[in-house]
């Protein structure tokens, strides 16, 4: 069966959710997000630290897709906003989960994966070596994206990337990515 | 030369670049999509005092957040602090973060460990 949009939406809507979103992933989109979840935060009185965490995952994961997306979505029947992705933000068992979802490239799956494996089979101080040799070595696109953020978000939180990538047809692939703090 | 002084907002950071008084201020928060707009004309302010700094320069850092895109970019101010520091002038960086946020604390000692300046890591309390 192939995989359906709505469907992949609808469920992942249910249970504890903070904010769930689907549609172009634009900086007033980001803007507007990190300014309602700060807002939430503020009413349940999350831990200065929780918050710091989620915020950081929620600026580098927005903008990971932000950078990365694909502009528009040929041979996808579906109607799609220009720039889709997805974000969900869920609290399960007392812990926040972060997924983001996004159309790939079929050409671009291999990177991406070899990429998330690399930084799962990282420690503590290894995704530091990571880090730093990146940031000292790199350049940033133009875009402004400097290769970090994934790595940033597997250090500042402590937890492996958990991700899967649906096939939708010769084109293309649905990546979901899925981050606890 | 003509100071630098910005306001910040929701995704960028105030900046106050003083060259009569050699203190370069950062604060605030620093998430951009693209940072490279923002940090040029810092960078180039820097690159442009380099060539007659004070003896000593004071530089404080105080972000409470900042993305992946702004950390290359204030790795390239602090490059050309360094610069400073190694043609002989006093440069310290006072890195400041807030008393739980150890994420900020490592962040700054990063830094630290690929600059060759002195840096101060500075808690602050609540």
């Amino acid at each position: 069966m192939s995989f359906n949009i709505r469907e992949y939406f609808d469920k992942l809507s249910k249970g504890d959710v903070v904010l769930a979103y689907k549609g172009s992933i634009t900086s007033d989109l980001i803007n507007d997000v990190l300014e309602a979840v700060e807002k939430k935060l503020d009413e349940v009185n999350e831990e200065g630290k929780t918050r710091k965490k989620l915020y950081n995952v929620l600026v580098e994961s927005l903008q990971n897709l932000y950078h990365h997306i694909e502009e528009t979505h040929e041979g996808i029947e579906e109607e799609l906003d220009p720039k889709f992705g997805v974000l969900v933000i869920a609290r399960e068992d007392g812990e926040y989960k972060v997924i983001t979802g996004n159309f790939v490239n079929s050409s671009k799956i291999k990177f991406l994966k070899e990429k998330i494996d690399k930084i799962n089979s990282l420690n503590k101080d290894e995704l530091k070596d990571m880090y730093k040799f990146i940031l000292n070595h790199q350049k940033l696109s133009a875009k402004g994206g400097g290769g970090l953020g994934l790595v940033d978000i597997a250090r500042k939180t402590g937890t492996k990337l958990v991700y899967s990538f649906y096939n939708y047809n010769d084109n293309y692939y649905f990546f979901n990515l899925e981050i606890k703090i | 030369m003509e100071p630098i002084l910005i306001e910040g907002t929701p995704k960028t950071p105030s900046v106050k670049f003083d060259s009569e008084k050699g203190v370069i201020e950062i604060k605030g928060r620093s998430i951009p999509e693209n940072s490279i707009e923002f940090y040029k004309p810092l960078v180039d302010w820097l690159e442009y005092y380099a060539k007659n700094p004070l003896k000593k320069t004071l530089v404080n850092v105080q972000l409470e957040y900042f993305n992946t895109s702004s950390s290359k970019c204030i790795l390239d101010v602090f490059k050309k602090l360094e610069a400073i520091h190694k043609a002989n002038h006093d440069v310290i960086i006072n890195w400041y973060y807030e008393e739980d946020d150890e994420d900020m604390l490592e962040a700054g000692e990063d830094y630290e460990s690929i600059i060759r300046v002195p840096f101060k890591m500075i808690e602050i309390g609540d």
